[in-house]
């Protein structure tokens, strides 16, 4: 079980592996996360369903190696397993009955963004695709895009891919040209989500995003994916992870996802060190 | 012969000082002189109040009468007739409001140790079963031909040994050590109760969650000639067994040796299934082929104060911060799983999960208050971890509510806003309400607070099982409390998912009441 069967890299330090789960893949939906293990003893990290074969019975995972465990995935080939692989987690994104979206991904965040496009697209919905990423070099997932899109926009920070800008100021001048969404589906860094929440406000349009907090079990036990939504608390895992833009409370988010930025920082430099001793091994 | 003391026989305890530093067992139970003085305090009452306040009803008296007689290995045997898991009910069980509540020896002094007695009992067992375990381990033939010889040399003249040759003494080492094999083998089996040659299954019945609910009812139905297989959402089973309770109370290598016995017996464990999300309860009903479900998933989502600052890092609930520890076990050095080393830590609440994480922030350094909105008197936790967390130098702050957890200009915990209580009238539940004594507030510093004031059921498998009704207050609904049943023709449900969060011997009760229920259920089909 929890074979990797294939293993792309995307950009520099973005990978999707494709994993033998069919469990998970019988029933796994956009929008909705799994939890793994790379090793025995390891850390449980949640990632977001990136695209799921039913038959095959396998599902993929895009990742960006951030921290131990990601850099100790990074490192698995194809033919690898993983410890564990649960799920799938968390409630599907809700796509009934939208005519028309705009989704808006934000670098890694177009792994999440891109399954729910797809979902949107196949049930006939006008999608609108907003992407961004740092510079030419770090877009991902280009064609997938382009057949789950009506219109598809590409922005680089830097100007790189000839498109200079952040994924808001498209969003924003689309809004000002007077187009209107049933849903407008970001997922990408907080701030990112919060600019485009505080674009739609005015507007009152529905804005759906994907929040991906700091989790242990996945299943409402915990309570450590805790947010504040309406000025309610609400965990992640079991109410989300999608949530109504306008209610979340994005500022805590980011502060409570920094908990351990510092250890972290730590044990990534340790796998670091480990995984170069073996490979010069 | 009965030993008259109004005492029980102390239980030996590692030094509080050392022990707040690591994470071993802090009891080290009875040794077999111990058991048998202990013992000798039961006068053997004929009407064995005692059973009475079992939920599970295990033969107290007559349990207690093979260590009087140093039968150990069957008290051992005895208690498990009842209860299939003595070594973790021994060490975690309130017995002071169940079984010793109503000793008759209580009603002056102290009641009869009977707890302490179920867990030498358990713990005997497991001790001569591991030295078995390692008597296999460590035939080898060299060793065993030395043996040999050193029998031959006993019994016979050096002329004897003269006329026989080397493969006549390994023929003869082999079939020792073949005869050593099978001999230790059967014992193990006869005591681990392992069914060889199972008749055809009765039905097949899944399981959901492998804390002590499900871990019982899958013991009692294997054992009654179903098939069992039990889901478990983590990756390690034994549900608050493993994540909950820390190593230091229950050692997470006796859970596993109750899971390995289960396995051995027949029993499939799934990790890694959240049922409702992997599989739902009706696929197991139809597509999986199971003939009924015995829900037992446990206490569920945590409950917060809803007071400012609960947001701020350096808050946990105590799931979080315990699963981190035990589950994951954060305070071992490299560990994967991060976990904050607090310095000064507010524990909220008075039950044993607040004990239990009082007690881990202790060992992972902290200094350790435990805040709590009535007084030690209503503490509703067991006494004796009460007591232990006194003795580590955890300091409890009674007669507090917490208005505020403050936060430094980074978010992080920087102290707790404190309401000074007092009791006031006697409530519904016959215990005296805390309320606010006007205008006394303290502030205490701190850089953690770890929240342990309950939980609440988990709606996850509630709300994707069309049928299943839930009580109130979100529970699964139990239309017979003696036999688990639901709303939902073939599903059972017991323990915290039921009832909310109570003790493992309950969960245990249910979870045994279930399985007859379920063996009849199956039956009658």
């Amino acid at each position: 079980m929890y074979a990797i069967i294939k293993k792309e890299q995307l950009s520099e330090g973005v990978f999707r592996i494709t994993v033998h789960a069919p469990l998970v893949a019988k029933k796994a939906k956009p929008g909705q996360f799994i939890i793994l293990r790379v090793t025995e003893d390891g850390e449980r990290i949640p990632l977001t369903v990136g695209g799921y074969d039913r038959e095959r019975g396998t599902v993929s995972v895009m990742f960006q190696v951030a921290g131990a465990t990601t850099k100790k995935l990074a490192a698995l080939k194809e033919g690898d397993r993983l410890t564990d692989f649960v799920g799938p987690l968390g409630r599907p994104t809700e796509i009934e009955g939208i005519r028309r979206a705009c989704v808006i991904g934000g670098g890694v965040g177009c792994a999440i963004a891109y399954p729910i496009a797809k979902a949107l697209h196949e049930q006939g919905t006008d999608v609108t695709v907003i992407i961004g990423f740092r510079d030419t070099s770090r877009i991902i997932l280009e064609d997938e895009f382009k057949s789950a899109s009506t219109t598809l926009h590409i922005l680089t920070d830097d100007g790189s891919n000839g498109n200079k800008g952040f994924v808001t100021a498209a969003l924003g001048d689309l809004l000002t040209a007077g187009e209107t969404y049933d849903d407008v589906i970001a997922i990408g860094p907080i701030m990112m989500m919060k600019a485009v929440a505080e674009l739609t406000r005015p507007y009152n349009m529905k804005t759906t995003v994907s929040m991906n907090p700091i989790m242990i079990d996945g299943t409402g036990m915990c309570g450590g994916c805790r947010l504040t939504v309406g000025g309610q608390t609400k965990f992640a895992c079991v109410d989300g992870p999608d949530f109504d833009g306008h209610l979340v409370d994005f500022d805590a988010a980011a502060k409570r996802n920094g908990m351990y930025r510092d250890s972290e920082k730590a044990d990534y430099e340790h796998a670091c060190r480990l995984l170069e001793n073996t490979e010069v091994r | 012969m009965a030993n008259m003391s109004l005492k029980k026989m102390p239980m030996p305890v590692r030094d509080p000082q050392l022990r707040a530093t690591d994470f071993k067992e802090v009891a080290l139970g009875y040794s077999e002189d111990d058991a048998i003085q202990e013992a000798n305090r039961c006068l053997q009452c004929l009407h064995k109040p005692c059973v009475g306040g079992c939920p599970v009803g295990v033969p107290i008296p007559e349990f207690i009468a093979c260590i009087q007689n140093h039968d150990f290995r069957q008290a051992y045997s005895t208690i498990k007739t009842a209860n299939s898991l003595p070594a973790i009910c021994g060490r975690v069980c309130p017995q002071e409001n169940q079984c010793e509540k109503y000793c008759v020896r209580g009603v002056k002094g102290e009641p009869v140790g009977i707890g302490r007695l179920e867990r030498f009992a358990a713990d005997y067992q497991s001790k001569t079963l591991d030295e078995l375990v390692g008597a296999v381990n460590e035939v080898e033939p060299s060793v065993i031909v030395e043996r040999v010889i050193a029998e031959l040399e006993k019994d016979h003249t050096k002329s004897f040994l003269n006329t026989i040759n080397a493969r006549v003494i390994q023929e003869i080492a082999a079939d020792a050590v073949h005869q050593a094999t099978e001999t230790i083998s059967e014992s193990i089996k006869s005591r681990v109760d392992l069914k060889e040659d199972r008749p055809a299954s009765r039905g097949h019945v899944a399981v959901v969650g492998s804390g002590p609910a499900g871990l019982t009812c899958a013991g009692e139905l294997n054992s009654n000639g179903f098939t069992v297989t039990i889901f478990e959402a983590f990756h390690t089973p034994g549900g608050v067994l493993a994540y909950g309770i820390p190593e230091f109370r229950l050692p997470k290598s006796i859970v596993r040796q109750e899971c390995d016995n289960l396995r051995q017996a027949g029993v499939v464990f799934t990790t890694n299934a959240v049922i409702g999300r992997t599989l739902t309860i009706d696929e197991l009903l139809t597509s999986e082929g199971y003939d009924a479900v015995f829900v037992a998933s446990g206490a569920g989502l945590p409950n917060f104060l809803e007071i400012p600052g609960e947001s701020a890092l350096g808050v946990y609930s105590a799931n979080e911060f315990l699963t981190r520890v035990n589950l994951m076990k954060a305070y071992l050095k490299g560990a994967d799983t991060p976990i904050y080393r607090p310095k000064r830590c507010v524990v909220i609440g008075g039950g044993n999960v607040a004990m239990d994480a009082a007690r881990c922030a202790k060992r992972l350094g902290a200094d350790v208050h435990i805040v709590y909105r009535r007084t030690m008197a209503e503490l509703p936790a067991r006494h004796e971890e009460v007591e232990h967390a006194e003795e580590e130098g955890i300091i409890f702050d009674m007669l507090r509510n917490p208005l505020e957890i403050l936060t430094d200009e980074n978010e992080r915990v920087r102290g707790l806003l404190l309401q000074k209580m007092e009791l006031g009238e006697i409530d519904g539940k016959g215990r005296r309400r805390p309320v606010p004594i006007e205008g006394a507030t303290e502030e205490i510093e701190c850089d953690c607070v770890i929240v342990a004031v309950g939980t609440s059921p988990n709606p996850l498998i509630a709300s994707t099982t069309p049928g299943l009704e839930t009580d109130r207050h979100g529970c699964v609904h139990v239309v017979d409390e003696s036999t688990g049943a639901t709303s939902k023709l073939g599903v059972f449900a017991g323990g915290d998912i039921a009832t909310g969060a109570a003790t493992v011997i309950l969960a245990m009760g249910a979870g045994k009441a279930a399985a007859s229920a379920i063996e009849r259920y199956i039956s009658e089909k």
